[in-house]
């Protein structure tokens, strides 16, 4: 089983060949696209990377929902995601933490959510789930 | 529109790798004012050549069921590329998945390199095409059609070496 540490290892080097960064730009807290310059298209390499280096199947849409809730009146309201899609949200992405979000819940930052812990957080529980396997 | 830029292919193994080959003539279009009493062939259209090699090499090994779209790619030239000249793209499979394929590529011209590049395609579903996208299976039809045939007879083991 890896640890995290050697989970996040690998994710650093996945990244650096995906988005052409330096080692050291790729903490835990850095956000993907703010700090690291990711392009949507860099969202799928990334999965596809990711999937590579440790053997799992990342659904489309599952580590990175970008289009989670767009136009969607439910969820979102005056452009803020509302209570119910703060709920819908910690269920679509329960290894994410929401915490700083719920304080400014507006649409456009949700992007701040996709950050190195996250993947390092997803990857944890789909190795884990799939060692249980 | 005719947007084929590769010739014919020379080589195809499955899943594997795939070689492909372009003569630049001093008839295309692009080299009238690309440029005016130097006709390089432009980088972009070098790139797309190669595209559309490692693309069919992707598609095929889905049957072309799947659309295949070309999604990022990182390339460093050697040279320019000039009238006249016949270039060689050949493609390698690095990596394949449901998520999408991976191809590294070169292209060489008398066996002297021009350019090399990493190219990652995507598999795209029919919903999330454009909306009025005609076919779910737009990217393998028309004109490409023809070098899938030819890709097929390349798979034909060559008789003279």
């Amino acid at each position: 089983m890896a640890t995290q540490d050697e989970i996040f290892q690998k994710v650093r080097s996945t990244l650096v060949d995906a988005l052409n960064v330096d080692d050291d730009e790729v903490s835990m807290q850095a956000r993907l696209r703010g700090d690291l310059n990711a392009e949507s298209i860099d969202f799928l390499d990334i999965v596809f990377r990711l999937e590579k280096q440790f053997g799992v199947k990342i659904p489309r849409e599952e580590l990175f929902p970008e289009s989670i809730f767009q136009g969607d009146a439910e969820f979102v309201t005056d452009g803020k995601v509302n209570a119910t899609g703060l709920v819908e949200l910690q269920k679509q992405m329960p290894y994410a933490d929401l915490t700083e979000f719920r304080k400014d819940p507006r649409l456009e930052k949700m992007e701040d959510l996709f950050t190195v812990e996250l993947i390092v957080k997803y990857l944890e529980g789909k190795l884990a789930a799939q060692g249980a396997a | 529109m005719r947007w084929t830029w590769i010739d014919r292919f020379t080589a195809f193994a499955s899943g594997q790798s795939a070689t492909a080959v372009k003569c630049l003539s001093l008839a295309e279009d692009h080299f009238e004012d690309h440029f005016p009493g130097y006709p390089v062939m432009p980088a972009s259209l070098i790139l797309e050549g190669l595209a559309q090699t490692g693309g069919i090499l992707v598609g095929e090994v889905n049957r072309f069921e799947k659309n295949v779209v070309l999604a990022k790619m990182s390339a460093r030239f050697d040279r320019d590329a000039l009238a006249g000249e016949q270039l060689v793209y050949s493609v390698q499979m690095v990596d394949i998945g449901e998520t999408g394929a991976r191809v590294s590529g070169q292209v060489h011209s008398g066996g002297e390199r021009i350019a090399e590049a990493e190219i990652m395609f995507g598999h795209v579903p029919a919903e999330m095409m454009p909306p009025g996208t005609p076919d779910s299976k737009f990217v393998f039809s028309g004109s490409l059609t023809q070098l899938l045939r030819q890709a097929e007879s390349a798979t034909l083991p060559a008789e003279n070496g």
